[in-house]
């Protein structure tokens, strides 16, 4: 029993950070993109934001008539809507970074590619990171549904549940979903505070 | 196309019975929410010390999963509208809640110290300073909640609420993709409209000088 809700616990897991780990790698390499061409960093952020509107069920079954069923249409729904934090929070950071970092750095010899990752994302990062948690938080959410469409995880446990109005299986499924959630905020929180503290101070 | 036309011709009646029934779902539960925590909201500005705490609760409940918190009320209201409607209405409160606070709290001091000045009262302040200036921020939590709330209502299908997730299920438990357009689409659209609609109203509701 408790090694059945640890296994699935597990897969929830794994299927939320395979989605938000690949929307981390497009995204932030989008976001990057979007300061150096900034002219259409509107639009594109505008798009990314109407993906985010469309509500996640509607987002899986429309997923699951291309991918079919199973974890595949999870892992893409959770990749969409990880996109809109991501973009903008890479987006703004790197934007956000003191000019005077970036003078020091062409003073210092840095070429564009150098001032980017000795400079530039090294500052963003906290950013950055509360990009991930709000992603991987919407992402426990998005795989507790996506057992709709044939996906793994906890959602299995809850949604028997709810079927057949049986508590147990309910909370079976809900508490380790919500341990999940409520450490991973406290966990990445953390993270960003402390990485917060080792920025340059330049006021 | 013609195919998915006589679809929903086939499906008219039943797909504007539950188009209206997700919008009075959402739209009540958003209004409610509104109701709650604007008034909310504002007290917490005048108790701060209990803010840090409530405001702290709130985002713990934001954590978890729709189908999470509906099964979670289950044993305790059941199924039907009425655990749906609770369960929206609390989520719908949590970021209009947030930003009426951060909103009101960021008011610049000068001019709350300028009406003060003018021998306003503590209520003329509010509604004729803070509030105003507040009003852009306040209406983006209403614009998040309106998205999540309408989004929600198509989970919230799952333990009878109807809406528009009863065609989504439908669907897919038949897999027939038009039944899950027919259902998908529109909930998407609405969320869409609703959403830049909220917007635009912001916009209007900011008062003149700060445009």
């Amino acid at each position: 029993m408790l090694s059945q809700i640890l296994m699935r616990s597990l897969s929830h897991f794994l299927i939320s950070i395979g989605g938000v780990a690949l929307a981390a790698l497009i995204g932030v390499l989008i976001g990057i993109g979007l300061t150096r061409v900034r002219s259409i960093a509107g639009t594109v952020i505008g798009l990314v934001e109407i993906l985010q509107t469309v509500p996640s069920i509607a987002m899986l079954a429309l997923l699951m008539m291309v991918f079919g069923l199973g974890n595949t249409s999870a892992v893409m729904a959770i990749f969409l809507y990880s996109l809109l934090p991501i973009v903008r929070n890479t987006y703004t950071a790197i934007l956000s970074v003191p000019p005077m970092l970036l003078e020091a750095g062409r003073g210092m010899g840095m070429n564009s590619f150098q001032r980017l990752y000795k400079v530039e994302v090294p500052n963003a990062i906290p950013v950055i990171l509360s990009g991930f948690r709000v992603s991987l938080i919407t992402a426990y959410g998005i795989v507790t549904i996506a057992v709709l469409v044939g996906g793994g995880g906890l959602g299995e446990y809850v949604y028997r549940g709810v079927q057949t109005n049986d508590t147990m299986q309910i909370l079976q499924g809900a508490i380790p979903i919500c341990i999940m959630a409520i450490f991973t905020d406290l966990f990445l929180n953390k993270l960003e505070n402390r990485l917060m503290k080792h920025q340059v101070k330049t006021a | 196309m013609n195919e998915f036309w006589t679809f929903y011709e086939r499906y008219r009646t039943r797909f504007w019975t539950c188009m209206l029934q997700h919008v009075q779902i959402s739209f009540g539960a958003v209004l409610i929410g509104i109701l709650i925590a604007v008034p909310l909201g504002i007290l917490l500005t005048r108790y701060k010390p209990l803010a840090k705490r409530v405001l702290a609760i709130v985002g713990v409940i934001q954590t978890i999963p729709s189908l999470v918190l509906f099964g979670l009320f289950i044993p305790i209201l059941g199924i039907g509208i009425v655990p749906a409607m609770t369960v929206l209405v609390m989520y719908s409160i949590l970021p209009i809640l947030r930003n009426t606070y951060t909103g009101i709290s960021e008011v610049p001091p000068g001019y709350v110290e300028a009406a003060t000045g003018m021998g306003m009262n503590s209520m003329q302040r509010l509604i004729r300073v803070e509030l105003p200036i507040a009003m852009p921020i306040i209406f983006t939590g209403v614009q998040l909640s309106c998205v999540y709330i309408i989004s929600w209502t198509t989970v919230a299908s799952l333990i009878g609420a109807g809406g528009l997730g009863d065609l989504i299920y439908m669907g897919i438990y038949s897999y027939n993709y038009r039944l899950i357009f027919l259902g998908a689409l529109p909930a998407s659209i609405m969320a869409v409209l609703t959403s830049i609609l909220v917007g635009k109203l912001a916009k209007v509701v900011t008062p003149k000088g700060m445009r």
